[in-house]
């Protein structure tokens, strides 16, 4: 990284100031898609300042796990598509792909968003498969809370496909929901010198000593935590990040809600 | 000579010259030098150009022109059913025709040793995905400022138990008790040159002749909104 940018940054955050404008604790302006693909069981791009995210969901029927015999599973991929930012490379997919995957994943399985239960359709034999991928399509940085929103809101979209002898019918939609029952969402916090900010820039993202993803339930409950970043954080870091992330998390869920007409 | 089809009617009751509805725009991707978003029926493709940039390995370099590097895929909820990501046989063999579809209004002489990327997403698909792609990625060149001869315009044109049909939705690629031949078609309009031509079905050497006379000014349409489109892009900037 370019030492004086970092600098640069550093100096205006500690005066209360943004490169973009922004305040510290604010995220860019959000708009949410819902619906808009015919392909996807369930879908959403959302836009975030100028990183726009699409969720498609997919659903078929597999096996389930021997030690949930009972559960629906469901599977999260992301990839760091090269057409969304010139720093992205062809090739399978790296660490920081994996890592946004899975911890979008976490906030949603350890939330208990998603009732696995009701995807059982015969013990320990057959089971609902839903199939989340996040993709950026034009990346600035946040890839986690707006991947981790995308993700939420596609499958609050979905409609489930009809089964027919245990097989999906390839192509239809019945008028049944994915069943879900909570609404974890993301927060990512970062620490540039003593500043915490949250909605990074990819700019302030490559800039970044520490950070902290928060995935927080309706209640204000934490359900999920990511670390990262090579810089360590201290306890009153800790209590300001889940201050922050609590809060912003109530302002996301309420435009997810927006868009999904249940606000 | 035509034989009598027992396709009288198209499934989405179209005409038989009549392609699906069609959007297309301009610089949608900001962090790319150039891109667009090219949507007919139910078949979405976005596209971004990177470049001129360095190639790297550097001894794929040419000192006397630069290269174009096209990449075609469908993000895993595009299909009917959910595809594996990464390449597949079918994915690179589109990438490659694409970039000879675009290949000949380039003008890669200005742009020796480097290379310009063209990266197709396609977000949803229901039959023409591959002609999606190429009409949005002759945008997002000309948006990203690549100099090039003219605009390239592409849709699927078809034969369907006899009778052409431009633009086959996936229903009709899909109809099994009769012929159903899909004929893929880029063009640069203005002078007739086809970039893309591939085929797959069983036509007449007439069927086939015709159901390029009948693309042709459907090309022709298309390259005018893409042109329209890109100049209302230019226009925005100006002001």
């Amino acid at each position: 990284m370019n030492p004086a940018e970092k600098e640069h940054m550093i100096e205006a955050l500690n005066k209360g100031i943004r490169l973009d404008g922004r305040k510290k604790d604010e995220f860019r302006p959000i708009t949410i898609e819902v619906g808009t693909l015919s392909t996807a069981e369930g879908s959403a791009i959302v836009t975030c300042g100028e990183t726009k995210v699409v969720a498609g969901i997919k659903m078929d029927v597999a096996k389930p796990y021997p030690d949930s015999q009972e559960d629906g599973v469901m599977m999260f991929s992301s990839e760091m598509l090269p057409l969304s930012n010139p720093n992205f490379e062809m090739g399978p997919p790296k660490i920081e792909s994996i890592e946004v995957a899975r911890v979008i994943d976490r906030g949603i399985r350890e939330g208990h968003a998603m009732d696995t239960k009701k995807l059982c359709i015969t013990p320990g034999e057959l089971v609902w498969n839903v199939m989340v991928d996040v993709l950026p399509l034009n990346f600035d940085g946040n890839l986690i809370d707006i991947g981790g929103m995308a993700a939420l809101t596609a499958l609050y979209s979905a409609k489930m496909p009809k089964l027919e002898n245990d097989k999906v019918v390839p192509g239809t939609k019945t008028e049944e929901g994915i069943p879900l029952n909570a609404m974890p969402l993301p927060v990512t916090v970062i620490k540039i010198g003593d500043n915490l900010i949250v909605d990074p820039t990819e700019a302030e993202m490559q800039n970044l000593d520490a950070r902290l993803t928060i995935a927080v339930l309706e209640d204000g409950n934490l359900c999920a935590m990511q670390k990262g970043g090579n810089a360590s954080l201290t306890v009153k870091d800790l209590n300001e990040m889940l201050d922050l992330a609590i809060a912003k998390s109530q302002e996301l869920r309420q435009k997810v809600k927006a868009a999904l007409g249940m606000a | 000579m035509m034989t009598t089809s027992s396709y009288t009617k198209r499934v989405d009751g179209r005409k038989f010259d009549e392609p699906r509805q069609i959007t297309a725009k301009a610089g949608v991707i900001k962090k790319a030098d150039g891109s667009a978003f090219f949507k007919i029926g139910n078949t979405a493709a976005y596209a971004a150009v990177y470049g001129p940039r360095e190639l790297n390995p550097k001894h794929m370099q040419d000192p006397k022109k630069g290269v174009l590097r096209c990449n075609y895929n469908m993000m895993p909820f595009s299909g009917t059913d959910r595809i594996k990501p990464g390449p597949s046989r079918r994915s690179k063999e589109i990438s490659m025709v694409t970039e000879k579809a675009l290949l000949p209004v380039v003008n890669l002489e200005d742009y020796p040793n480097a290379v310009v990327d063209v990266f197709i997403e396609l977000t949803e698909t229901d039959a023409g995905s591959r002609c999606a792609g190429i009409c949005a990625a002759a945008m997002a060149l000309a948006d990203a400022g690549i100099t090039m001869r003219d605009m390239v315009a592409a849709v699927s044109t078809g034969v369907v138990d006899h009778q052409v049909c431009v633009d086959l939705n996936g229903d009709e690629e899909h109809i099994h008790d009769v012929d159903v031949a899909d004929i893929p078609v880029a063009m640069v309009p203005s002078t007739g040159e086809i970039t893309l031509l591939q085929m797959d079905g069983i036509v007449s050497k007439e069927e086939f002749l015709s159901a390029i006379e009948t693309v042709t000014p459907v090309l022709k349409r298309i390259t005018d909104l893409q042109r329209a489109v890109l100049k209302d892009r230019f226009k925005t900037t100006e002001e």
